[in-house]
């Protein structure tokens, strides 16, 4: 069989898939939060914008995040984190995703990462890309995902660590085109 | 190709200039090829305990004081990976705009009415055959700023889990027969060959007698059972 093409998901996604976060009247299956107060690990925050190839900020961007917890699994059973989160960068005044997650373990021997997937208005198939951790230097260094890509890119793959009085903070723009062009993978 | 990879032949370019957002927002370097990990062979899961009583019926969830106006239809279609196999259990999540042609999103500044009868967003969860089924209004055309007297066809926007994170797809739906599609550089951004695939199809089998007509809308995702080293 063939595959379904892929279409963009256009501007007016909110209000049918992530509801909650623009105060539409409907729940929601997944927000911009995916940790409760007994989720094991580091509580962490991921911040960043999304950037077009003239530098502005997109605001009708949708990211989705999947992640191992603190253990280094998906899907666990024994726990409610679910490791899925979706944030439209509409909401924020700086066009910011926000995502209040948990640092995840290590996974099959790779650095700990978050698999990033990128839609918006003007992208008719989504972006692949993956999140790394500023302070996961030897781990990233012999990650084998990363060592696929050419030196001079695998900083557009790290975000930065900051300690900041609500917490940790992970700095991560996304963007989209040009010199500094996040690295998108063909998954 | 194998499988378990996304189709470029099938699916649209990031860049397509007669869609101008795809100008400053295509990614310009080549994608670096990846193998599956793990981390690409699993996924969220969203069951039936995802979806409200009402969340399948667009005609019904969302009522105020009355019916929302416009040509009921029955949406229904199977979820299958490339081989044929169905997706069972797996979220299907839609948007549309009203019967006028207007979305209820904040910013969309269509001069056509809301319908404070209908919301225009629903989800499903497919059945053990990998169907899933909405009842919902057909939605209208609406007019968008892309070129001079640009008007998108009627569709439905849908967005798919499938069984891991590179399933995840989320597309369009078009009606048979629609005028605009010729015109819409979203839908001919999609390779030619493959183009009719996001059109349903008129179903008379779907309708329900005196009350609703019926399209179906089938989709693929990729490979089902991606294992962490079969591209290896
Ligand atoms: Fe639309």
């Amino acid at each position: 069989m063939t595959q379904t093409p892929s279409q963009t998901v256009g501007p007016y996604f909110a209000y049918g898939l992530s509801p909650q976060q623009y105060l539409y009247n409907h729940t929601s299956i997944a927000s911009g939060n995916l940790r409760t107060s007994n989720t094991q690990g580091e509580p962490i925050t991921i911040k960043g914008r999304v950037l077009d190839g003239q530098g502005n900020a997109i605001p009708d961007a949708m990211i989705e995040i999947w992640q191992a917890d603190a253990k280094g699994q998906y899907n666990p059973t024994d726990s409610d984190f679910k490791g899925f989160g979706r944030f439209g960068t509409g909401t924020d005044p700086e066009a910011q995703f926000i995502f209040q997650t948990i640092k995840p373990a290590s996974v099959d021997g790779q650095a700990p990462h978050i698999t990033v997937v990128v839609f918006m208005r003007g992208l008719l198939t989504h972006a692949y890309t993956r999140l790394y951790f500023s302070d996961e230097t030897a781990e990233n260094q012999k990650d084998i995902v990363l060592s696929t890509v050419p030196e001079e890119r695998k900083n557009t793959l790290i975000a930065q660590r900051q300690e900041t009085p609500e917490g940790i903070v992970y700095q991560w723009d996304i963007v989209m085109q040009g010199e500094q062009e996040t690295v998108f993978f063909d998954v | 190709m194998n499988h378990n990879q996304r189709d470029w032949e099938v699916h649209p370019p990031y860049l397509y200039p007669d869609y101008k957002s795809t100008v400053f927002r295509a990614p310009s370097k080549p994608l670096i090829p990846m193998k599956h990990t793990l981390s690409e062979s699993t996924g969220p899961v969203y069951g039936q305990e995802s979806v409200g009583k009402y969340d399948n019926d667009l005609t019904k969830n969302g009522i105020r004081n009355g019916e929302p106006l416009g040509e009921r239809i029955v949406v229904s279609g199977r979820i299958l990976d490339i081989d044929g196999r169905p997706i069972k259990n797996t979220l299907v999540e839609i948007w549309q705009a009203n019967a006028a042609g207007r979305y209820i999103h904040k910013v969309d500044q269509h001069n056509a009415p809301l319908d404070p009868n209908f919301f225009g967003g629903g989800r499903c969860v497919t059945d053990e055959n990998g169907r899933y089924t909405f009842m919902t209004i057909k939605p209208g055309a609406y007019p968008w700023g892309n070129h001079p007297n640009a008007w998108r066809p009627n569709h439905i926007h849908f967005s798919l889990f499938g069984s891991n994170i590179t399933n995840r797809l989320v597309t369009q739906m078009y009606f048979p027969g629609d005028p605009l599609l010729q015109y819409d550089p979203i839908y001919q951004g999609v390779p030619e060959k493959a183009r009719h695939l996001l059109v349903s199809q008129f179903d008379l089998s779907l309708t329900q007698p005196d009350f609703a007509l019926g399209y179906n809308f089938d989709i693929v995702l990729r490979g089902h059972n991606a294992t962490p080293f079969e591209n290896q």
